[in-house]
């Protein structure tokens, strides 16, 4: 006779199934991570030896095919921090709106309906948009100004989404504890809602910025120049940027050493994998000193 | 407000109603809560004790949906009036939650924080703290926190959380208060703590209490007010509610008959 504890063959089958799953899911998720390890490593195998400190701080030289990336990375550096200058403000003050003062009413639905199409807006339609709206219509020629602008325009759907969901992530109550006792909303938000939202709303705008650094179809026609190795003296200078240098000297100029671009690509990597990292740091950081 | 004539109206609604869009959650509720006492307001989930409460302080207002009908008057002033300030209607009309909700900000803040709303000087080091003492010593917490003042108010117990959201109030000198159960998220030594540090407010301030806890409603008030539905079923003397209920329902309930 079996103990009341022995092993039944429904048991065993269901053992067999679990382990099969397991099995499965894990070999899934393991060719996922694949192509992203043999995207890095293949970078890493390829450009070796480009990245010196020269390859930074050089100009491009003899046509492109020789010397470093300096103007397209301070172009780069130039382009995030417009479109940052332009987009936080609006976004952030878009999302206090929504999230705070809003009624849910038709029309904020129909906001946040059109926040969420212009979210999937293909980028090269920004680009459109960027040239008739920036460069054509108020008339700040291709610069940065324009191409930052038209990122900024891309990018203001996910700063809206993103710090709205950080101000939504503070608890009901501390707004309800505050208003029973005469905060006015603003008073609500400026003492309460943002200091205890500001973590995950920086964290978004990290993860935005990272997300900007390897853009091309919205610069390419707004302000980012095939060749131009001179520093931007001004927001209405166009510039190299580092995505586009990828893309001509990959596609558009011979004789190019295949390293080059390996390097190009890696760096572009290499930033945003460091924003990522800042990024995911500073939440747990802060998730650690959570108050609630 | 102690020193006020006795025997005048903390609160007086006159045929309230209120409706949730649709919804029709108060049904011209007419009630008289006196000056000074504590009077407990019980009833099933979902009779309409906390909308009661919340359009008091017109808290209820944030939702574009709710309408009301009739009128609620603090010590004899319309709340709802043309001209009345929301703000003042607050400072005046204090709230303890039912899940205690101290703001994620430092204690000695957290029992400032509705007073430095309401004063335009920023009060002097000596006057902050001797609010915050006094305000303290009055939900005898004083002791338990005095050396840690500086800390967040949420790694609190949540008996200490519900002390000070009454604390908290205290500096703004609120002719009446409301509480929404507030010992329902607390355990039963939590709760015996809070009910007695009601008690010892009792005639300085006027409470209006929802409970569900019979016993609770039956040791901590003077009167007692039944509801049932978005209507008031009784409202009289607690003793008398409990020995002799006038209404069947209103003995079902306390004698645990209902939901
Ligand atoms: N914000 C709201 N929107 C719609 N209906 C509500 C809202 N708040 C409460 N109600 C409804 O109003 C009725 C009374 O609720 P409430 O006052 O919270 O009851 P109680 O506090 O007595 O349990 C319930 O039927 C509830 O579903
Ligand atoms: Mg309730």
């Amino acid at each position: 006779m079996s103990s009341s504890f022995s092993t039944t063959d429904l048991n065993v089958r269901n053992q067999r199934n679990e382990r099969l799953f397991k099995l499965l899911f894990g070999l899934i998720t393991a060719t996922l991570i694949l192509p992203v390890v043999i995207i890095i490593g293949t970078l890493i195998v390829k450009s070796e030896g480009t990245l010196t400190w020269a390859f930074f701080t050089e100009d491009p030289t003899n046509g492109m095919t020789e010397g470093g990336i300096f103007p397209a990375l301070v172009g780069t550096l130039w382009l995030v921090a417009v479109a940052l200058i332009a987009s936080v403000p609006l976004g952030v003050a878009a999302a206090i709106y929504l999230s705070e003062y809003a009624k849910d009413n038709w029309l904020t639905r129909l906001i946040n309906l059109a926040i969420i199409n212009l979210a999937g807006v293909p980028s090269i339609v920004h680009a459109l948009f960027g040239v008739g709206a920036f460069v054509l219509f108020f008339n700040f020629g291709t610069s940065i100004l324009a191409a930052s602008l038209t990122m900024a325009v891309m990018t203001l759907p996910v700063v809206i989404v993103s710090t709205r969901e950080s101000l939504q992530a503070v608890p009901q109550s501390f707004r309800e504890a505050c208003w029973s006792m005469g905060a006015t909303r603003w008073q609500t938000i400026w003492r309460i809602v943002l200091p205890n939202s500001i973590s995950g709303i920086l964290t978004g705008v990290i993860l935005e910025v990272s997300r900007t650094v390897g853009e091309t179809a919205p610069i390419m026609f707004t302000g980012a120049a095939f060749f131009l190795p001179f520093l931007p003296s001004s927001v209405f200078d166009q510039t190299m940027a580092m995505s586009l240098h990828l893309y001509v000297i990959s596609t558009q100029v011979p004789h190019v050493p295949e390293g080059l671009p390996y390097g190009v690509a890696l760096t572009l990597i290499l930033i945003v994998m460091v924003l990522n990292s800042v990024s995911i740091a500073f939440r747990t950081y802060l998730r650690g000193k959570k108050k609630w | 407000m102690a020193s006020k004539q006795p025997r005048r109206l903390a609160i007086e609604s006159k045929g309230l109603s209120l409706w949730y869009g649709d919804f029709q959650a108060l049904f011209d509720v007419d009630l008289k809560i006196r000056e000074g006492k504590i009077t407990s307001l019980i009833g099933p989930s979902g009779c309409g004790k906390s909308t009661f409460l919340r359009s008091i302080n017109r808290i209820n207002e944030r939702h574009s949906y709710v309408r009301t009908e009739g009128t609620v008057e603090v010590f004899g002033e319309d709340v709802m009036g043309e001209d009345v300030e929301l703000v003042q209607v607050r400072r005046q009309v204090g709230m303890v939650f039912q899940r205690p909700n101290a703001l994620p900000i430092s204690i000695a803040d957290n029992v400032m924080f509705g007073y430095e709303l309401h004063t335009a000087a920023k009060p002097s080091r000596f006057e902050r703290d001797n609010l915050i003492e006094e305000s303290l010593k009055r939900v005898l917490l004083w002791d338990q926190v005095k050396d840690r003042l500086g800390d967040v108010a949420t790694s609190l117990s949540l008996e200490e959380q519900q002390k000070l959201c009454i604390a908290r109030l205290l500096p703004l000198k609120p002719s009446v208060l409301l509480m929404d159960e507030p010992c329902s998220a607390l355990d039963p030594k939590a709760t015996a703590a809070v009910e007695d540090l009601i008690w010892e407010l009792r005639g300085e301030y006027s409470i209006l209490i929802v409970t569900h806890n019979m016993a609770q409603a039956r040791r901590a008030s003077d009167e007692c007010i039944f509801m049932l539905m978005g209507k008031v079923i009784e409202h009289t003397k607690t003793e008398d509610m409990f020995l002799t209920p006038e209404n069947q329902a209103t003995a079902d309930y306390i004698e645990g008959r209902y939901g």
